[in-house]
């Protein structure tokens, strides 16, 4: 089983909209996807059409007084599944922080969903908190979107040398740009160079397209939608990518 | 592991004109939301299971389907159990080793062991997938609308299926869909598994072929109708095994085939005289060439079987060095199927099964008369004839010592078939518990007698390959080597055999043995 999770300390640059059509895609491979919407604000949940509601709450499932198998719920799409966001997921850091290990505690429940799932992706809600150092801790793959811009570029450097700093298990991290603005010189500047110099840059870049925004209109993912639109095939080149690199 | 739940509903359709299918998507339209789940497709479904029913018989089934995809293979068995496989392009019938490596070839494996999967049913369906959503346009449940027509082993157009599917973490909606379905008209909760139908379809049901003898006999019924039922249930058996034997569908065929016909001597020969005497005098002969002309297949269908584990045991020669052995075995095997194949499809086989079936059926017509309660009934001859067969064993294996010839094992082995027969012929009569330790018991000195014998056939065998290999062609001295260890293997597999039949022929002498016997026997005759 591997575990991606989409993540940025920034807000807004692609993260869901990313797990979305990943997850759509890997399902649509033949591989058994479980989604898992870790934010509060529940926009994948919205997306799948899913009542952003988890029975106990987050708590209930940290604590594992809840099975997390329960609270999984099927989308509309073969082989792809959803653990939806709950509104309490806002106090998930509380929540680890009164767990024995929190660090690992995220990895420890999903374990046991290796026999049902080939791949899992966890899509994090912006920040450095208790609940991302534990999502980075379980993640096999930290997938990094990331607005072309110089700052997006440090922000990719720290969060490389933060994972640096982990005992033991330290995930690999595979960033891309995300938002690209081709009217925008830096932004296409920055989109060619820096895939070149850095391995640990996707060579794909997803435009900032408004069928990508239309995703919470037509509630789908835009590789479902509109299959051969050129969003959904920035996606699938993003999907090839990573396939050739981990799976 | 988490469940699917799903519900199946047969459509019978309500006694008005409106067909089945419409009626029970009306029932559900005014309070659930469908919409099409894509677009109808056709499949072509087949139904596979060896013939004697492993599958079924270990509560499993197995289906092809292909369609538009590619094809997929799914195992279902009680508990939810579900394997799926996507072969290639796969022909049936199809042996364990031509499935694609994987979950359910592993599950197979062991159960369907050298028999070949074959088409127990095939057909095919239109299907129609259809969505229940919810307030948000969410998918709650699937419906499929399987309208199944039969080609195999009848046609026929069975009633249409409705299956509501769940989906994951939406049960209590896809259960309110079911219940509404539930209460209407026309639509039978319970579906009978597809296969059943069809096979109903044809007048059939699975499970019903058995290699056992399989009549029902009563103690008071004359003995002359009794041997008839079994004689008659085994002709059944032999005709059944023809066609897969000619096809070379997998090697049980032969086998079973050949059982029946032994089985057929035995019995003409330990209870025959309750028959008139010119059935003896004139079929024993002819069964006699029958099981004659299936010997020399079925020796080299063993030895093809065991083939790759003699090869894997050598020590000090390699397998590749066995390879020309391989080849020779191959070659004869061809040629001695044909020899087969032709004596099953020759006149005179034809004429001894028509022959034979319709003596046995004027036979069962009068033996059925008032003229046939006069003579023994079936539990005296039951109990007399395996009293018989016992004693025989007792005594020439109390004869058998150190220094006895192989011949005498031989012959023991040989009155131990007849009373197996004897006790599998006339099963109905006894009490299940006891005739199954009695056959246990049998089947301990049966097999140490089998593995003896088998290693006397196998080591002459083994030289007498060796000599027509260096008459046909340049055979190396390796291959004639590696043969000479086989040999050697055999050897000792045939003394340890040899070591082992004291004390297992003690075992079946012992005095709470020869009681199981005696209470059988004293049961029957009751």
């Amino acid at each position: 089983m591997k575990i991606f999770a989409t993540y940025n300390i920034k807000g807004g640059v692609g993260k869901t909209s990313s797990a979305v059509n990943l997850s759509h895609l890997a399902a649509r491979d033949g591989l058994r996807v479980l989604l898992w919407d870790l934010d509060p604000q529940a926009a994948a949940s919205y997306v799948f059409r899913i009542r952003p509601r988890v029975k106990g709450g987050g708590k209930a499932l940290i604590k594992g007084s809840r099975e997390i198998d329960d609270a999984i719920k099927g989308t509309d799409f073969e082989q792809l599944d959803l653990l939806p966001a709950d509104f309490t997921y806002r106090n998930l850091d509380l929540m680890l922080d009164a767990t024995k290990n929190p660090m690992r505690r995220l990895a420890r429940l999903l374990d046991p969903l290796a026999a049902e799932y080939d791949v899992i992706f966890l899509d994090c809600p912006p920040g450095i908190s208790l609940l991302s150092e534990s999502v980075l801790h379980a993640a096999g793959i930290v997938l990094v979107p990331l607005i072309p811009t110089t700052l997006s570029v440090r922000t990719l450097d720290q969060l490389t040398e933060f994972i640096a700093g982990f005992d033991g298990h330290r995930p690999d991290v595979l960033a891309f740009f995300s938002m690209l603005d081709r009217r925008k010189r830096l932004h296409m500047e920055i989109a060619q160079r820096l895939p070149a110099e850095r391995p640990d840059v996707a060579k794909t870049v997803i435009p900032a397209l408004s069928l990508i925004e239309r995703m919470a209109v037509e509630r789908a993912p835009v590789t479902a939608f509109a299959p051969h639109s050129r969003a959904a095939q920035c996606y699938a080149a993003l999907w090839d990518e990573m396939r050739a690199r981990f799976l | 592991m988490v469940q699917a739940f799903s519900y199946e509903f047969v459509l019978t359709g309500r006694d008005d004109d409106q067909p089945a299918d419409d009626g029970a998507l009306d029932a559900l339209a005014p309070r659930f939301s469908l919409v099409p789940g894509g677009r109808p497709r056709t499949v072509r479904r087949t139904w596979l299971d060896t013939f004697d029913w492993r599958l079924h018989r270990a509560g499993l089934t197995l289906e092809h389907t292909t369609g538009a995809g590619p094809g997929e293979l799914t195992l279902t068995g009680p508990d939810g159990e579900r394997l799926v496989a996507r072969p290639g392009r796969l022909t049936w019938p199809a042996l364990a080793g031509s499935l694609p490596d994987g979950p359910l070839r592993a599950r197979l494996r062991p159960l369907i062991g050298v028999r070949a999967l074959m088409p127990a049913a095939r057909g095919g369906s239109a299907v129609r997938d259809l969505r229940v959503l919810n307030a948000d346009d969410k998918t709650v449940a699937w419906l499929t609308l399987d309208r199944l027509s039969v080609t195999y082993p009848a046609t026929a157009d069975l009633s249409s299926r409705l299956t509501v599917t769940a989906v994951r973490g939406y049960q209590p909606q896809a259960e309110r869909v079911a219940q509404v379905l539930g209460g209407t008209p026309g639509v039978e909760p319970q579906a009978p598994p597809p296969l059943d139908a069809a096979l109903a379809a044809a007048g059939r049901r699975a499970g019903d072929y058995t290699s056992q003898v399989n009549v029902c006999l009563t103690p008071a019924m004359p003995a002359g109708t009794a041997v008839t039922a079994v004689l008659l249930d085994l002709l059944s058996t032999l005709e059944a095994n023809v066609p897969g034997t000619i096809r070379d569908v997998d090697t049980e065929f032969l086998h079973d085939l050949r059982v029946s016909v032994r089985r057929t001597r035995s019995v003409l020969k330990l209870v025959g005289h309750v028959l008139p005497a010119e059935f003896a005098q004139k079929f024993r002969p002819e069964f006699k060439w029958l099981g004659d002309l299936t010997t020399p297949t079925r020796d080299l269908d063993v030895y093809l079987l065991k083939y790759p584990d003699m090869a894997a045991g050598l020590v000090a020669a390699t397998p590749e060095e066995l390879d020309p052995l391989h080849a020779h075995l191959i070659r004869s095997h061809a040629a001695e199927r044909r020899r087969l194949v032709r004596g099953l499809r020759s006149a005179r086989f034809t004429r001894l099964i028509r022959e034979w079936r319709a003596a046995l059926e004027s036979l069962q017509a009068t033996t059925q008369g008032p003229a046939a309660a006069r003579g023994p009934d079936a539990a005296d001859l039951a109990a007399a004839s395996i009293r018989r067969a016992h004693r025989r064993v007792l005594q020439q294996g109390s004869a058998i010592t150190a220094s006895s010839p192989p011949e005498r094992l031989h012959d023991l082995r040989k009155r131990c078939k007849e009373l197996r027969y004897l006790l599998e012929s006339f099963a109905s009569l006894h009490d299940p518990a006891t005739h199954r330790r009695a056959v246990k018991e049998l089947k301990g000195l049966q097999d140490c007698l089998g593995e003896f014998q088998d290693g006397q056939v196998q080591q002459h065998e083994i030289r007498m390959f060796a000599e027509q290999m260096m008459s046909d062609r340049n055979v190396p001295a390796t291959a004639l080597l590696a043969m000479g260890e086989l040999a050697a293997g055999v050897g000792l597999q045939q003394v340890q055999a040899r070591s082992q039949f004291a004390g297992r022929f003690r075992e079946f002498a012992s005095l709470a043995t020869q009681q199981r016997f005696r209470t059988l026997t004293a049961g029957a005759a009751s």
